[in-house]
């Protein structure tokens, strides 16, 4: 598996670390009721097909990457940086 | 037919013409009192335990593939019971004692041998977590020994005892752990399920949860409807997606985990051994193959195959650890999806919908289990209230902060 980082380029897989699925881009408000903080944080759709994931480009830019992949096949579709989605 | 050896005898006088097949092929009745879905170690376990510890024997597993051909089959048959949390503590004391008296009771040839485990340390701290360790796991009424460097050297010759960054500095050494033939666990069960009655269904794939008003009626599968009052859903890595056809989404994330066997080899592994730094553990086959693997890929996967750097990784560490099996050849790899939680600890529950129950999370660490899961989720089934080993694994844990986080790594589902 091979990702291409848009600031660094195509690389090994072995430059990133997963995080887990976007859910954590969503972040509920401090205050937030409780089963607000066990979707963010436990409860997952899991998908058996495409997804949109969390990675770290620790051994590059440093940056954290919005990755769309398919969890049957491990194609990756695109990679954005994440700091796009969340703006 | 009862295996004996008599019974051997007898059929080698007749050319072994007079062995049956395990169990009957029976085609699905259109209702159940109970369906188990997923024909794999706990769903087969979980039949056998509601038949013979509770009289019940309308019931069916229905499975998609064949029974045993899921994680059952795929794993590194490791059984041991030195979890230190409550909740896992008890759980896993209560399944490891079912192991040792399985066989007898399934009158069948599980190859389990309680070869031992020896969990190396490498650090001072490393070796106070697992004196911690070994005194909870004596609490429990397990067994675990704390052997300081020269007794791993005696006992354990081949391992690299000096590497500079990683010296052995002891064990943890847990005596009645050991290894299981994986599949003979499944056939086992599968086969003293079918004596007392339970229809074994296999190439039927469930594709839709029937709810009405809140209750369970039934399922749909790709051999036609069937109905009861009473469904277990205990499908493993396929979790999410069997619960999302009654509407649940679980605290589940399914991920990848790999492993390895060599080429059959004399005899020189005789037990469990892991390593503390870096994930590896190896054990060697009756066939002869070492039999080793490490941590999971890390990312989430339904491919049952991994990637390269995880088996790198795990060579690496192999390497570091016992350096003699640089010479052995690998002769396959494979990888199993796992259902894996935010604390990395199972649930054995009922779910909000009325008779629709869940058996799920195993993670990494399900085969050990599976008389204990197969028991306590009988018990819930069965009886509506929760076994006393596994009361502790409960669905809404995580939203009431109540987790059983065994490693200490927090809430995410790939860290443990
Ligand atoms: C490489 C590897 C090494 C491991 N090593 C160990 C170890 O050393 N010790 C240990 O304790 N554990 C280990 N495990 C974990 C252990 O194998 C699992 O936790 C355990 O087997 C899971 O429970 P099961 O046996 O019921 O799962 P499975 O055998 O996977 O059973 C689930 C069944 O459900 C069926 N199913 C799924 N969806 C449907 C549907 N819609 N309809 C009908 N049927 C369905 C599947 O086909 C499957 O047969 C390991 C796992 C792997 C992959
Ligand atoms: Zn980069």
């Amino acid at each position: 598996m091979r990702l291409t980082c848009p600031v660094c380029g195509d690389r090994d897989r072995r430059e990133f670390t997963y995080l887990g699925h976007e859910t954590y881009l969503h972040r509920p408000p401090a205050g937030a009721p409780a089963e607000a903080w066990d979707a963010y944080l436990h409860l997952r759709d899991n998908p058996a097909g495409l997804t949109r994931e969390l990675w770290h480009h620790g051994s590059g830019c440093g940056a954290w990457l919005l990755v769309e992949r398919d969890t049957v096949t491990h194609d990756i579709l695109s990679v954005r940086l994440a700091r796009e989605d969340t703006a | 037919m009862r295996f004996s050896a008599l019974e051997i005898i007898k059929q080698g006088l007749i050319g072994n013409t007079g062995w049956r097949p395990h169990w009957r092929s029976p085609q699905p009745k259109s209702e159940y009192d109970i369906l188990i879905i997923g024909g794999g170690g706990h769903g087969l376990a979980t039949a056998y335990y509601l038949a013979r510890e509770h009289g019940l024997s309308n019931i069916a597993v229905l499975e998609k593939g064949y029974l045993g051909g899921g994680n059952v089959g795929r794993n590194t048959t490791i059984v041991r019971a030195n979890y230190g949390m409550p909740g896992n503590s008890e759980f896993y004391s209560h399944s490891l004692k079912l192991w040792e008296g399985l066989e007898q009771e399934l009158n069948y040839n599980a190859m389990m041998s309680q070869r031992g485990i020896y969990n190396l340390f490498h650090s001072d701290g490393q070796r106070d977590a697992y004196a911690r360790r070994g005194n909870t796991m004596i609490t429990q009424g397990d067994d675990a020994e704390l052997l300081d460097r020269d007794a791993v050297r005696k006992r354990l010759p081949y391992l690299d005892h000096d590497n500079a960054r990683f010296p052995v500095l002891g064990a943890l050494y847990h005596g009645r752990g050991g290894t299981a033939r994986h599949d003979a666990v499944a056939w086992g069960f599968a086969r003293s399920a079918d004596q007392r009655g339970v229809d074994l269904i296999q190439t039927c794939e469930v594709t839709g949860i029937d709810i009405d008003k809140g209750r369970v009626t039934g399922v749909q599968t790709t051999r036609g409807a069937i109905r009861a009052k009473t469904v277990g859903i205990v499908v493993a890595g396929r979790s999410s997606q069997v619960a999302a056809m009654a509407g649940l989404r679980l605290p589940i994330e399914s991920h990848i985990l790999q492993a390895f066997v060599t080429e059959g080899l004399k005899p020189c592994i005789d037990t469990v051994v892991t390593f503390g730094m870096g994930h590896f553990y190896i054990s060697q086959s009756d066939k002869g193959g070492l039999v080793f693997g490490g941590d999971l890929d890390f990312y989430a996967s339904y491919a049952a195959r991994g990637n390269l750097p995880m088996a790198e990784h795990v060579m690496e560490a192999g390497m570091a650890l016992m350096p003699m099996i640089g010479q052995a050849r690998v002769l396959r790899s494979w990888g199993g999806i796992m259902d894996m939680t935010p604390d990395g600890s199972p649930i054995i529950d009922k779910t909000p919908i009325e008779g629709l129950y869940l058996n799920a999370g195993w993670c990494y660490g399900g085969f050990k289990a599976v008389p204990g899961s197969g028991y306590s989720f009988a018990h819930l089934l069965a009886t509506g209230t929760h076994h006393a080993p596994a009361a502790r694994f409960r669905l809404d844990r995580f939203a009431r902060g109540d987790v059983i986080d065994e490693e200490a790594t927090g809430s995410q589902h790939n860290l443990h």
